[in-house]
């Protein structure tokens, strides 16, 4: 049992960590799914007491229901009974957004009698993404509409299709990363994959990973090590050790973000939606692994090389002014499959996996070797480990 | 409505205030204007490009526009050493300097909120932060604080002046009972934006340069001396072009204030040094940098080396009264102080935040041109904002723009 004890102790941390969400987004972290998982069928994981707010606004909804069908007719009249209508804020936005978004397509359709019809088509998707909500809180259909308009975007400008997709985090799912030092050689396969994978900038040439090759002899020092060599690898007397987002159970970048478009995903991950930041690069100092990244420039890719299996939150293109950073490759591992960078690590040092399944190799990793991770004074909870063989 | 025919006039007094005057004046307006035409300029090269053409990068992703912002921030919350002694303490000596205080306030703010947005990747959306339409992350993120405190103060410092100069426009005393307490909130919200805009670094453990608590207080205290030691230079500058009669005595008050704030500011800058570098600690390392370079990297040495010297210099100078009460020696010290402070708010405090980075990499820092050409057209607009509003609030003070006193000749 003393094996299980200690996973049940890193069980437990990850719980901890969770404590300001603990009563919020229910208690996914802690492995039991009995209880709180069922109950985060909502999608946004800020608002608090879901169960309470259920039983308010069923009373809330009974008194409405009688005022609606006789107590109003008693007071209003005419314009009153359309305009002087109980709506909460988000609802109220809703129907401007969408009379606005009538009102401009009328417009744009009108008034460009001579434009195509696909030029018209591309007018309206551009307006609809520059005034579409926060991915965070939307509907699936929402999701799905403005995946949609992506795809056919790209079509209309570039002529060629992309797959993207919405999927949401799955159930039980609590995704982690292990990191083996003795077996990496610094051999950077898995930057190049990276790269590849996630359609990041050729121009500035953006890596999400970085390989610091450190001195055997002289321990853990970053600040020593090199993280842009050009040399062969593995130099003599040297070792590597290779950082990324960590995806913090914790993330400060997430508390510091003052539009909420950097969050925590049900399954760990720690997302962007591109459309929705607004470049302030707060995020970026808040992080203390170096885990992000700003497209300075109108980040490019050869048409020929990129990856057209995309995920909004993942790898789909980006625009200039923007944050990214490692999603642990969503548009794979939500699909069942390992990052870019576990798949073409050549020497086996990188493992990921479902924490939360018993059978996975990540959870033989973290029960069965001595994981440490870093900078865990910071108390931010990394879900990626370090170990030696 | 009566209000609005006043208010009407008041408007249209004021743009034939602002639209004529000397020679000096005109050159000084068309050379703000100029300054703004080659900023706007720059910022367009900026916006089709990215910010890809400033100097920051993914290791330093802060630099020249965040730093004045944090520096500006602290001249706007100075307004309040004016604001409390003559509001609420009734101090008569600073009636005259409060509205410019309270102008520059809005300058400042202005400048501020341009820097913001200078600062920013998507410009664009910029709507996604404003509560209700977009989603404000507040109270989680500093940010958010920044920006309503910052808008709220910039509304009280508008609307108390305002209600002053509409009621001395129209003829009439102002009424205690409506300003006072206004007053009285914008002392404490002066507190509140420069103690949020620290907070905003403060909060930060990933940078454990900025992750110290003695950084809101020394915010404090800097702004206390650079804030009154710039009121001080533009009185002077006032006395000299304009009738409006600025006692010396309310200069020597003024210089009083800079004094003890600069003399706290130093010994907070003692403490700060004593702790990195009498037990340094892998902490430290951005201390190291800032004041002696490491690993040959020693970008900020001549700024943070010509920041010091002058901050001591002038703070020792201002304490000696008899130097203090030289006017001349004074605007000195007033500049010197104002120099060094913007040196060591700013730049010395922003660029040292992100270096070395977080796994100990050290890539510097420089402006690029188009980053000084965006900042130097943000400072002439808050220049340009500053002397409209001075104008037009001097005029009214002086007795020289009245409501229908247009019918009988102005003597001048």
């Amino acid at each position: 049992m003393s094996e299980n004890k200690k996973w049940y102790n890193l069980n437990i941390d990850l719980g901890l960590g969770l404590n300001k969400s603990k009563e919020t987004s229910g208690s996914c972290g802690c492995g039991k799914t009995s209880g709180g998982c069922n109950s985060d069928n909502t999608q946004n994981t800020q608002n608090t007491q879901p169960t309470q707010s259920t039983e308010i606004s069923n009373e809330d909804f009974y008194e409405a229901a009688i005022d609606a069908s006789i107590g109003d007719e008693r007071h209003k009249d005419g314009f009153e009974q359309v305009f002087d209508v109980k709506m909460d804020r988000r609802t109220a936005f809703k129907k401007l957004t969408a009379s606005l978004l009538i009102g401009a397509g009328a417009i744009s359709s009108s008034c460009s009698s001579i434009a195509g019809e696909d030029t018209k088509e591309k007018a309206q998707i551009d307006w609809e993404e520059q005034f579409k909500g926060n991915y965070k809180l939307m509907s699936d259909k929402e999701k799905e509409g403005t995946v949609n308009r992506l795809m056919r975007s790209y079509e209309l400008n570039t002529g060629k299709t992309i797959s993207m997709t919405a999927e949401n985090a799955e159930e039980d799912v609590l995704f982690g990363y292990a990191f083996n030092i003795s077996k990496c050689q610094g051999y950077m396969d898995c930057v190049s994959a990276c790269v590849e994978e996630n359609n990041q900038d050729r121009n500035s040439e953006m890596q999400y990973i970085r390989i610091h090759e450190m001195k055997d002899g002289e321990g853990l020092k970053f600040d020593e090590a090199d993280d842009n060599y050009y040399h062969e690898v593995p130099a003599e007397d040297h070792f590597y050790m290779g950082t990324q987002c960590f995806h913090c159970d914790n993330p400060p970048c997430v508390e510091v973000c003052p539009v909420q478009a950097t969050w925590k995903e049900k399954d760990g991950l720690v997302v962007i939606d591109y459309d929705w930041c607004v470049g302030c690069r707060y995020c970026m100092a808040a992080c203390p692994y170096d885990g992000r990244r700003f497209n300075w420039s109108k980040p490019e890719v050869p048409e020929a090389e990129v990856n057209k299996n995309q995920h909004y939150l993942g790898n789909r293109m980006r625009k200039k002014g923007v944050m990214e950073k490692c999603t642990f490759c969503v548009q794979r591992t939500r699909k069942g499959k390992n990052p870019a960078c576990v798949e073409a690590c050549p020497t086996g040092a990188r493992i990921f996996g479902n924490l939360l399944d018993p059978k996975s190799t990540i959870r033989w990793v973290l029960e069965n070797k001595k994981v440490f991770r870093l900078k865990e004074d910071l108390g931010t909870d990394p879900k990626f480990w370090y170990f030696m063989d | 409505m009566r209000r609005f025919k006043v208010f009407k006039s008041l408007v249209i007094d004021s743009l034939d205030t602002i639209t004529k005057g000397s020679k000096k004046y005109h050159i000084w307006m068309g050379f703000l204007t100029l300054g703004m035409l080659i900023g706007m300029y720059c910022y367009s090269i900026q916006l089709e490009e990215g910010l890809s053409v400033t100097g920051m990068s993914d290791r330093v992703s802060w630099g020249l526009y965040i730093s004045n912002f944090t520096f500006l921030v602290g001249v706007a919350a100075a307004a309040v050493m004016l604001v409390m002694p003559t509001y609420i303490l009734k101090d008569i000596d600073f009636k005259q300097a409060v509205l410019i205080g309270e102008g520059l306030a809005v300058a400042a703010l202005l400048m501020c909120l341009a820097f913001v947005v200078a600062d920013m990747g998507g410009p664009s959306v910029l709507w996604h932060m404003i509560p209700g339409i977009g989603v404000f992350n507040f109270p989680n993120s500093m940010l958010t604080w920044d920006v309503l405190v910052l808008n709220g103060y910039l509304f009280l410092n508008i609307s108390i002046p305002f209600y002053i100069l509409f009621r001395h426009y129209q003829g009439k005393k102002s009424k205690e009972r409506v300003y006072v307490p206004a007053a009285i909130l914008s002392v404490f919200w002066a507190v509140a934006i420069h103690l949020v805009t620290a907070f905003l670094y403060q909060g930060l453990q990933a940078r454990p340069f900025w992750n110290n608590a003695l950084l809101g207080p020394r915010f404090l205290a800097s702004a206390f001396a650079a804030g009154p030691a710039l009121i001080i230079l533009v009185l002077a500058v006032i006395r000299t072009f304009t009738a409006f009669n600025i006692p010396d005595k309310t200069i020597k008050k003024i210089a009083m204030i800079v004094t003890v704030a600069a003399q706290i500011n130093l010994i907070m800058l003692v403490s700060e040094l004593f702790k990195e570098f009498y037990a340094p600690t892998h902490h430290s390392q951005s201390a190291y940098y800032l004041f002696f370079g490491l690993h040959g990297k020693n970008a900020l040495l001549p700024w943070i080396w010509t920041a010091i010297p002058l901050n001591v210099l002038a703070t020792i100078m201002l304490t000696f009264s008899k130097l203090r009460n030289n006017l001349r020696v004074l605007y000195v010290c007033c500049f010197m102080l104002f120099v060094a402070i913007w040196i060591e708010k700013g730049f010395g405090l922003i660029v040292p935040g992100f270096i070395p980075g977080p796994y100990g990499k050290i890539v510097e820092y420089l402006p690029t041109g188009i980053e000084i050409g965006v900042t130097l057209g943000i400072w002439a607009m808050g220049a340009f904002v500053f002397t409209i509003l001075a104008r037009v609030a001097i005029k009214i003070e002086l007795g020289e723009l009245r409501y229908k006193k247009k019918d009988t000749p102005v003597s001048n």
